[in-house]
């Protein structure tokens, strides 16, 4: 407790750091919730494929500390290798694991399988990395990226880190500003796409009657990849923002980080965008203050604990459910 | 993989037109066959790079799980994402009783980790299953991982480092039985090789394969006599259409709280048996990635059929094991798997029977109604 009120602006300003990775990441589940009524589950390692391309790139070029023009050069393409492998992956996902299913109109639990087997599939192809490398014999040119698959893939330090402003007693760092300022940037831009442009709208009528969307001549398989997609870019720079958090990532990093985010969009109310928002800024404010409390070892505890929670006494969220009845 | 399901399926629906004495012969002389199968060790079917008697083992245990989980799942209609949790339960209450506080024997724990994990299903059922089918799975995961990390973070229970000298069975030393090796076709006795009749030992996993394998008899046959009382009848109509079973006067909530709990005695069950096997028990034994593998068993078994499961919970262990190099990828071809069998065979490779003329009867629907076939 007293851990608490002593560091309180720390654990606040890195809480909504972290909580803005979840939010970006909870966006995507919220999203295809709201046009598909189903819980992406592999959602997360679309994110985790993200990360893991920006690494890549960044070791690609070997980005080392170089002034602002350096850095921002390292960040923008960092975040835009992310975004393109997780929003293909998302795609992918979409085509291989969903469609079929929906051709056939399967239940629900059979499309969860389907997800969870997508998701085992996207976390072991990194896993596994290395085996085709391996097999043409390519180790040892490729050793930066594929080499110990099983272990994390550690971001170049090309952030110098330094503290920006004081808030309260506690120095601000770079780090935090670049994450929040990122993020709310790119939840500004999707909420306003959803909420202005035809697609938006497109995207708004499918998750609020489709069959009455589709008599009104919106194409519903091409709204539902477009969601895919954009999901998919949305976690894409989540995976840059947690690596410039965390520093590291992992094949496996996808599944708690997916667990929380879900978390995060039920704790809005799943299929409200401001709500994904809102529930992964006090995600991760929570998860701080409650690991300050009990100790940081149980923090995926109050986590899970906090859902649970919501589930029986506010099933529908923070800000209620649906997509479709969000304000237009 | 359609082929193969239909052709087991034939294969059933032609047994079970043989007179009821013969078909009672054929079991005896399978069971009695299963039961033997560390002995012969038949090759082609034995392990070369792991002993053989503790793969069955490890067979004969998930085919307990899987067995549980398919109340759950297969019976009742609820996805439960945490059951390793349950597993863990089990596990951990035989090393608490027997070993870090307490120096029960392994007989007496049983009984107690069954009670346990039974209370403990309850305590989760009670609140979660009130949530929606899709959020449920995601509330259990969200248990499953908390009950882990609670074992990790707790010294009481051992902490990351677990609890070790674990009870065993209690043993007796009747007689002894050698091992047999192959020569080509010819069998030969194995000199090195020999089990005595029930001794548990750390060196010899045969007996606790034959353990294990009673087991599993016994629960089938309890499973058995559920599905074909009220209870099982209660739980399909809850999976089918939970409002209808309520308006016809099923108490599906208690229904639903009876097949969580049931489901966590069994796999507490199977975590006494993991426990006495492996004399050690430690967090890392109950990854959530175990539960995903138990329910992959579950539905590649095809929900709701127990000979379905049992043969996809052995069929999943032993293929790793018999085939090495498939180990590493072990987990990838589960998720191929997994996405395949939801396209292709959402009932599973074997599902039950009434599934099946539920899914032929559909189809006739469909062809009345719509005057085509559907591929």
């Amino acid at each position: 407790m007293n851990l608490l009120i002593h560091h309180f602006w720390e654990l606040t300003i890195t809480g909504l750091a972290i909580g803005a990775v979840y939010s970006l990441v909870a966006l995507g589940y919220t999203l295809v919730y709201g046009v598909l009524r189903l819980i992406n589950f592999a959602h997360g390692d679309v994110f985790m494929w993200g990360s893991m391309a920006a690494v890549w790139v960044l070791t690609a070029v070997n980005a080392h500390p170089a002034g602002l023009a350096g850095t921002v050069g390292y960040l923008l393409l960092a975040t835009a290798a992310a975004v393109a492998v997780s929003s293909t992956i998302a795609l992918l996902l979409e085509l291989f694991a969903y469609r079929p299913l929906r051709r056939r109109n399967a239940p629900p639990l059979i499309a969860l399988i389907s997800a969870i087997g997508a998701s085992y599939t996207l976390s072991e192809l990194m896993g596994l990395r290395d085996k085709p490398f391996h097999w043409l014999g390519l180790d040892a040119q490729m050793q930066a990226y594929v080499g110990r698959p099983r272990e994390n893939g550690v971001m170049p330090a090309f952030l110098t880190n330094g503290v920006v402003l004081h808030i309260g007693g506690y120095g601000v760092q770079k780090v935090d500003v670049i994450v929040l300022v990122g993020s709310i940037v790119m939840m500004v831009a999707l909420d306003q796409f959803v909420r202005r442009s035809r697609l938006g709208r497109g995207i708004r009528a499918v998750a609020q009657d489709p069959e009455a969307a589709a008599l009104m001549g919106v194409n519903r398989d091409r709204v539902i990849r477009i969601t895919f997609f954009i999901g998919g870019a949305m976690a894409g720079v989540a995976g840059m923002l947690y690596l410039l958090k965390i520093g590291a990532t992992r094949y496996n990093a996808g599944f708690i980080l997916g667990v929380k985010a879900f978390t995060a969009a039920v704790l809005g109310g799943i299929g409200n965008l401001r709500g994904a928002l809102l529930g992964g800024f006090v995600l991760g404010v929570a998860e701080n203050y409650g690991s300050a409390i009990v100790g940081t070892q149980w923090k995926d505890v109050v986590a899970f604990v906090l859902l649970v929670v919501i589930l029986l006494f506010r099933p529908t969220g923070l800000l209620g459910e649906s997509l479709g009845k969000a304000r237009a | 993989m359609r082929t193969l399901g239909s052709f087991v399926t034939r294969f059933r629906d032609r047994f079970s037109t043989l007179p009821k004495g013969t078909r009672l012969a054929v079991l005896v002389v399978l069971v009695m066959l299963v039961y033997l199968l560390p002995i012969i060790n038949p090759p082609g079917l034995t392990t070369v790079d792991s002993d053989f008697a503790s793969v069955l083992f490890s067979m004969a245990m998930y085919a307990i799980i899987a067995v549980g989980l398919n109340i759950v799942i297969g019976y009742a209609g609820l996805l439960d994402l945490g059951y390793v949790g349950f597993f863990a339960v089990g596990a951990f209450t035989v090393a608490v009783l027997g070993s870090a506080h307490g120096h029960i024997p392994w007989l007496l724990c049983v009984p107690a980790a069954i009670a346990v994990t039974m209370i403990s299903g309850v305590l989760l059922g009670a609140p979660t299953l009130r949530v929606r089918g899709d959020y449920l799975a995601i509330v259990t995961l969200g248990f499953g991982e908390i009950i882990r990390l609670v074992l990790v973070n707790t010294s009481w229970l051992g902490g990351a480092a677990g609890i070790s000298n674990l009870p065993t069975p209690p043993s007796v030393s009747l007689f002894s039985i050698p091992h047999l090796v192959w020569n080509g076709a010819v069998p030969l006795v194995d000199p090195t090789a020999s089990s005595t009749f029930l001794k548990f030992s750390v060196t010899d996993a045969t007996p606790y394969y034959w353990l294990a394998l009673s087991v599993l008899l016994v629960i089938l046959f309890l499973d058995w006599l559920m599905q074909n009382s009220r209870v099982g009848r209660s739980w399909e109509a809850t999976r089918e259409d939970e409002d209808a079973a309520e308006l016809m006067g099923v108490p599906t909530f208690r229904f639903k709280l009876l097949a969580f709990a049931m489901g966590a005695a069994i796999g507490g069950l199977s975590g006494t048996l993991f426990a006495a096997r492996q004399g050690f028990v430690n967090p890392d034994n109950f990854t959530i990635i175990y539960s995903s593998l138990f329910v992959a068993m579950v539905v590649v078994g095809g929900q709701g059929n127990r000979w379905g499961v049992v043969a996809a919970a052995a069929l999943l262990i032993w293929l790793p094991e018999r085939f090495r190099f498939l180990s590493d990828a072990r987990y990838l071809l589960f998720g191929i798997a997994l996405i395949l069998l939801a396209v292709f065979r959402p009932q599973g490779l074997l599902p039950p029977r009434r599934r099946i003329r539920a899914i032929a009867a559909d189809e006739t629907e469909e062809v009345l109604e719509e005057g085509v076939t559907h591929a």
